[in-house]
């Protein structure tokens, strides 16, 4: 509850952390290195550099095709990248996996599995557990709280295969809080949900980023950029631009980005 | 009665209902994994892909199981082979792959001189089951058991979502191979109770029987398990009574449960489905109606 009444305006935020940044070199959660990325001979990632700071709200945008999404699974490890070199936490991915919460798009998912909610969620402590372990009752109470983060805790026995693109979507999340990770990876999970839920997730993640987690987000609409993000990496297939969502996203690198068919912030999103 | 008494007096019915019994178990387990997986079409692969191996097992006076065992592997392997190496789609993959090795099969088969018929390699014959087939069978099942539940969490989150399961740092890729292995073990230790031909029935029958009537992955494997085992005991009744074939009796026992769960099953059964639409559409037209009235 604290959280709620401690979070800054967004314009703050921003403010804030740049000023605390600057002393501290190392506080990038995520550090990727010339990443190339090819699938079947054709480039998708060429020569990728980037890096996201610490505590921040970040968001990955480019256009279609650009390798946003292939960015985050080639950090970790989903697809072989041909060159290049990935830091989290100043460590390989295979030391720290369970201090990264993975949420994919929801066509990865088998939606038709004979599963309910509650264990969906539970998968989420399945990185903390021994090989052999299995979830105990302290491992159910954090999915509870989850389930409960995200307005769910009603749907808990309901099975996966009956619920909207929202409510997956969110599902998706408190499997994410489950993990209790430090860094969040999202692969548009904004997207084709209902307004609720895109403000439940919104919420959910800022609260996390000001407990001094991190959160790094593909995403597609630029109009909701300045209000929900502090930090913003634009992509296309290399690195155009990055930094503070004040500083970094202006018309000339949206240019650089999304090419020379990109009219204005407001109306465009693709 | 008279069934029961048999089972006694004759050893080798008995050995081979608890043949029939056991491999009805593992194979509802097995192939619960199977049709979630939607490996379905790679498990009848797999069990006409044992036909060379079993032929040249004869052939070298090798051991059968073995060699039927390797060559399932091999196809499967070289399904997966062609599959990431080309854009065909893996049924196209799998049709390929297992019809070559089948024709092998056969050409080899025409070479040895076996004391099994080749009927009885395509169709099963559970009652010739020797006393080292039924030991081996019984060890597979168990072994299989015990996997299944030592590696649950594992088996469950790569079944689910195997991209999570991969961030997750969970290793889909031996989780893979370890569940086409185990198909192939249960493939091939069923050939002798229902054949070639008949294998994958056993496989995904009773555990697509279970997925209609349960909704958790752990319950769906339990149940298939059962209904496998029910599914053997009573088509071996069957083919006793009626002096059937036992392998295609078993089938069509599992068939049977099968379209009693399609038709009947209490929360996604075809009728309850289609009388509610009726009831539905009826009430809808009754309320029109009467509303009509009232406004005349």
């Amino acid at each position: 509850m604290l959280h709620k009444i401690e979070v800054p305006k967004p314009s703050d935020a921003v403010h804030a952390t740049s000023v605390a940044k600057d002393p501290i070199m190392t506080t990038d959660v995520l550090r990727i290195e010339k990443l190339h990325v090819s699938y079947r001979g054709v480039k998708a990632i060429d020569g990728l550099s980037l890096q996201a700071p610490t505590g921040q709200m970040t968001c990955i945008v480019g256009p279609n095709g650009s390798g946003k999404s292939t960015t985050l699974k080639a950090s970790l490890g989903l697809v072989q990248a041909s060159h290049g070199t990935v830091k989290f936490f100043d460590k390989p991915v295979a030391k720290v996996r369970n201090r990264i919460a993975y949420v994919p798009q929801r066509s990865t998912t088998d939606w038709d599995f004979p599963i309910n909610v509650f264990d969906t969620v539970l998968l989420g402590t399945f990185p903390n557990l021994g090989v052999f372990e299995r979830p105990k009752a302290r491992h159910k109470d954090i999915a509870h709280v989850a389930l409960e983060r995200v307005h769910m805790a009603d749907y808990a026995q309901r099975q996966i295969s009956e619920l909207s693109g929202g409510q997956q979507q969110r599902v998706f999340i408190a499997r994410a809080l489950a993990q209790q990770a430090d860094l969040l990876l999202l692969d548009e999970p904004l997207v084709g949900i209902d307004a609720l839920s895109e403000a439940n997730i919104i919420q959910i993640l800022t609260e996390l980023c000001h407990e001094g987690k991190t959160v790094v987000m593909v995403h597609h609409d630029l109009s909701n950029i300045e209000r929900y993000f502090d930090y913003i990496i634009m992509v296309n297939q290399r690195l155009i631009a990055q930094g503070p969502v004040a500083e970094a996203l202006t018309p000339q690198n949206l240019k650089r980005t999304f090419g020379g068919n990109l009219l204005g912030l407001s109306d465009t999103t693709e | 009665m008279d069934f029961l008494l048999d089972l006694i007096n004759y050893p080798h019915l008995a050995r081979a209902a608890i043949t029939a019994i056991v491999i009805g178990i593992a194979s509802g387990v097995v192939g619960s994994i199977i049709i979630l997986r939607g490996l379905s079409l790679m498990g009848d692969a797999i069990s006409h892909a044992v036909m060379p191996g079993i032929a040249m097992a004869f052939l070298f006076g090798s051991n059968i199981f073995l060699g039927a065992l390797i060559s399932g592997l091999l196809a499967a392997a070289g399904i997966g082979f062609v599959n990431t190496n080309s854009r065909l789609k893996r049924d196209t993959s799998i049709g390929i792959v297992f019809t070559a090795f089948l024709a092998c099969g056969v050409l080899i088969w025409a070479r040895t001189q076996s004391a099994m018929t080749l009927e009885s390699v395509l169709f099963g014959n559970v009652l010739s089951t020797s006393k080292a087939q039924m030991w081996q069978s019984i060890a597979i099942a168990v072994v299989i058991l015990v996997l299944v539940v030592l590696f649950y969490k594992q088996l469950l989150i790569t079944t689910l979502d195997a991209e999570v399961a991969k961030a997750f740092g969970f290793p889909t890729k031996a989780v893979h191979y370890g569940v086409l292995t185990g198909l192939a073990v249960v493939t091939v230790s069923a050939v002798q109770t229902v054949g070639v031909i008949l294998v994958v029935a056993m496989l995904i029958t009773p555990a697509a029987t279970a997925y209609l009537l349960v909704k958790k992955f752990s319950t769906m494997m339990w149940l298939a398990a059962v209904l496998g085992m029910l599914s053997s005991v009573a088509g071996m009744y069957c083919s006793y009574t009626w002096e059937l074939q036992s392998g295609p009796a078993i089938v069509l026992v599992a068939f049977a449960m099968f379209l009693l769960a399609f038709f009947f099953g209490p929360s996604q059964g075809f009728v309850w489905a289609q009388l509610q639409k009726t009831r539905e559409r009826n009430n809808i037209a009754t309320t029109e109606r009467t509303k009509e009235g009232t406004f005349r």
